[in-house]
């Protein structure tokens, strides 16, 4: 297959010029220009498209085993295709829990039955991510796990954590933290501030996130781990992320499109599609995570695609589930938010969406690059369509999003896995 | 007939124009005679069906409201969470839409959680009032507090007015906070601050950590609020022995001021905790007036969402003459 005429930007080698892409036998073989395309090749004209590496996403929750009816491996797969993404990550916080090798296996075999973005499975850092004893990371790496995580829950003990750190590195794994205070976050369901305050919700204060970030950075340097800090949502945290690198200590960390772009008022009126966990908060952290996404104090975008039955979330706040769904609008959002503003250059965007987040979990078979030799995981993006969010369109069986009617620029045209189309507009 | 003044429901205070709780206030004072009467109906909304949704105990609202419906001659139905379908696992929309097939005209709905009352004003056509929803709003309460400081005082602005007590949990004090501010009374809170909510400052109150410093400001009515007594268990305060000796409201603490301070709770009071019985039942307490003025306060509001008039007010209760 020939890519001709687009704008071929790859972060991985500084690349941003016009030239084609050839791929053969699933692996990119040649980037320049004026390629020819051998005898029978599919040939794409991509003349004003952006052609780069597929995206990356580190933090999926797929629901398969267990609540098939929000989502399958399949359909997940298939929405990160719409969405220009090759590869996600799944969490283990299905039911069952994937925290054994055989329930690594499955998602892998069911990844490789849709054929469509890989999916590579996170294992649970606990059995039954019950916060107690350590699941075989052994095991579930050999079996395709790319990392560990009881996401979905912190873990709240800090012996379990420093143990699952410690015995991580021996598999080359990082451990997966969501970072949360239970005790402050008890009930919980929105950000504590003024919103929380006049809405008379329970709130999770800042701290919540902030004592247990901080935690796992003194954890990380005992061990000499890898921490990776999923879906950062505060100002502080940031700043404890920052002085841990500057002093090289092994930590990663993700922010969520959503946390990059809405802030607590999203939640005025009740409304139950901008409840999830870690919570919007304010202005200030908004423009804190913005700016540590581009120093790369934060290392890459994260959707925390969450996918829920539409009955679940019509209910009262308090009743209501967290999360929402991201796949098919991570990247409008932060092309319209990031790039469209000047904020971001769009190969600062790509690079955080698909070169690091690639790096940062070591993901097997590459990925986040277009370098000759490697594997043929592509996205081509229109950088100039304008979309408004019609969830019904979403291929994700679930349409939880805050974005419903959303005017955004930027959307996925092609995405190819392994030099197979997975999806065309 | 549909309100044009108030709008379809009524969920709580803070997006009400003052001039939409002076209408509800100068409604009650019709209906207040009403109660007065041997013979205590008017026809105003005959032929209504009015459901009170009760998910949480209550006893003096749900009266309260009963009351205000029969006497403006009402058909109502009281539905309690336990022994209903609710407790049976249904949805607060299935509950909603069912009420909503049987043809009904009003709910009134107390709720544990804040936002119910607008979850459900935004699913069904029949009129919505909000009788308490988790820790938002509690408007009919702040209403009634606010027609009986007015009965008292003469007037709400300028008058300085202090919610004592646990202003975290409380619907009561967020209503009370919107209806005095936008009536232009300058209005403080006072409690220990495990108790106090983040950010209250930015909504324009003073908050003072101790009782005497609200009297030293000069506070013309303190309106105590009810410890919920669970708060002792979850950490917020270490004893109800200490509550009382620190925050309770006391003749010794009232001494302090120049001026008779007018006393207000919204029941039910814990005696010896959140507030001395000396106070309670002393002569500057207006806690039975609040009692008494709920049902017409109530009746007002009934009477405006379902479309009527304020000045055939005075004319409806009349009706039956």
């Amino acid at each position: 297959m020939v890519l001709q005429g687009g704008r071929v930007i790859d972060p991985s080698r500084d690349l941003d010029e016009p030239a084609d892409v050839l791929i053969q036998d699933g692996k990119i073989t040649a980037v320049g220009r004026g390629l020819t395309a051998p005898d029978g090749a599919l040939v794409r004209n991509v003349k004003g498209r952006i052609v780069a590496p597929g995206l990356v996403d580190l933090h999926v929750h797929l629901r398969e085993p267990g609540n098939e009816d929000e989502e399958t491996v399949a359909s997940g797969a298939r929405a990160a295709a719409a969405g220009g993404f090759t590869a996600i990550c799944a969490m283990p916080n299905t039911d069952p829990v994937t925290d054994n090798q055989a329930a690594v296996g499955f998602i892998v075999r069911q990844s490789g039955l849709a054929g469509l973005a890989r999916v590579h499975p996170i294992g649970a850092v606990s059995i039954g991510q019950k916060g107690e004893r350590l699941a075989e990371f052994g095991e579930m790496v050999s079996a395709g796990a790319v990392a560990v995580s009881d996401d979905g829950k912190p873990v709240v003990s800090s012996h379990l954590m420093r143990t699952a750190l410690e015995y991580a590195r021996t598999f080359h794994v990082p451990v997966a933290d969501h970072c949360e205070d239970p005790t402050l976050a008890a009930g919980g369901v929105m950000h504590e501030g003024l919103v929380s305050t006049r809405l008379g919700l329970k709130g999770i204060p800042a701290a919540s996130e902030e004592i247990m970030v901080a935690r796992d950075v003194v954890l990380a340097e005992l061990t000499g781990g890898h921490v990776h800090l999923c879906h950062m949502s505060c100002r502080g945290s940031v700043a404890i992320i920052r002085e841990a690198k500057e002093r090289g200590i092994r930590v990663t960390a993700e922010v969520t499109p959503h946390h990059l772009t809405l802030t607590d008022y999203a939640c005025e009126e009740y409304d139950t599609h901008a409840k999830m966990n870690p919570p919007l908060r304010e202005a200030a952290d908004v423009a804190a995570l913005r700016g540590a996404l581009k120093e790369g104090v934060i290392d890459c975008i994260a959707s925390d695609h969450a996918p829920h039955a539409y009955d679940e979330k019509e209910a009262a706040f308090d009743d209501a589930p967290f999360g929402v769904v991201g796949l098919e609008t991570a990247f409008a959002v932060a092309h319209t938010e990031l790039v469209e503003s000047g904020l971001f250059t769009l190969p600062q965007l790509i690079r955080r969406m698909s070169t690091d987040p690639a790096r940062v979990f070591h993901l097997p078979g590459g990925g986040g690059t277009l370098a000759p030799g490697s594997v043929a995981d592509v996205a081509v993006f229109d950088t100039t369509a304008k979309w408004s969010v019609d969830p019904a369109a979403f291929h994700s069986k679930s349409r939880n999003t805050p974005f419903t009617g959303r005017a955004l620029t930027g959307r996925a045209v092609l995405t190819i896995v392994a030099g197979t189309i997975v999806h065309e507009l | 007939m549909t309100s044009s003044t108030l709008g379809k429901d009524l969920t709580g205070l803070e997006h009400m124009t003052p001039d939409q709780i002076r209408l509800i206030l100068d409604t009650a004072e019709p209906f207040k005679e009403v109660s007065e009467r041997p013979i205590k109906k008017v026809p105003a909304l005959r032929g209504k069906t009015i459901v009170n949704l009760f998910f949480e105990a209550s006893t003096r609202t749900r009266i309260s409201f009963e009351f205000a419906e029969k006497r403006l001659s009402a058909d109502t139905v009281n539905v309690a969470a336990t022994g209903s379908s609710v407790s049976k696992g249904e949805t607060l929309v299935d509950t909603a839409r069912n009420l909503e097939a049987m043809r009904i005209d009003m709910v009134v709905i107390r709720h544990p959680s804040s936002g119910a009352a607008e979850f459900l004003g935004n699913r069904i056509a029949s009129n919505v009032i909000n009788a308490g929803d988790g820790k938002h709003e509690h408007p009919t309460q702040a209403l009634l507090d606010l027609l009986s400081i007015r009965d008292k005082h003469g007037k709400i602005a300028g008058l300085k007015v202090c919610l004592v007590g646990d202003v975290l949990h409380s619907r009561v004090a967020r209503s009370n906070l919107w209806g005095l501010t936008k009536l232009g009374a300058e209005v403080a809170v006072c409690g220990p601050r495990t108790l106090m909510p983040r950010g209250i400052e930015e909504l324009g109150v003073r908050v003072f950590g101790r009782v005497e410093e609200a009297i030293e400001w000069g506070a013309d009515v303190l309106n105590v609020l009810r410890l919920q007594l669970e708060r002792m268990e979850t950490g917020f305060i270490p004893s109800l022995r200490e509550y009382y000796r620190v925050f309770g409201v006391t003749p010794e603490r009232l001494e302090r001021s120049p001026k008779p301070i007018t006393i207000m709770h919204p029941g039910p009071m814990n005696r010896g905790v959140e507030i001395d019985s000396r106070v309670a039942d002393g002569p500057h307490s207006i806690i039975l007036d609040q009692v008494t003025n709920g049902v017409a306060v109530r009746m007002a509001v009934l009477y405006l969402l379902a479309g009527g008039r304020a000045e055939l007010a005075d004319a409806a209760k009349r009706g039956s003459e």
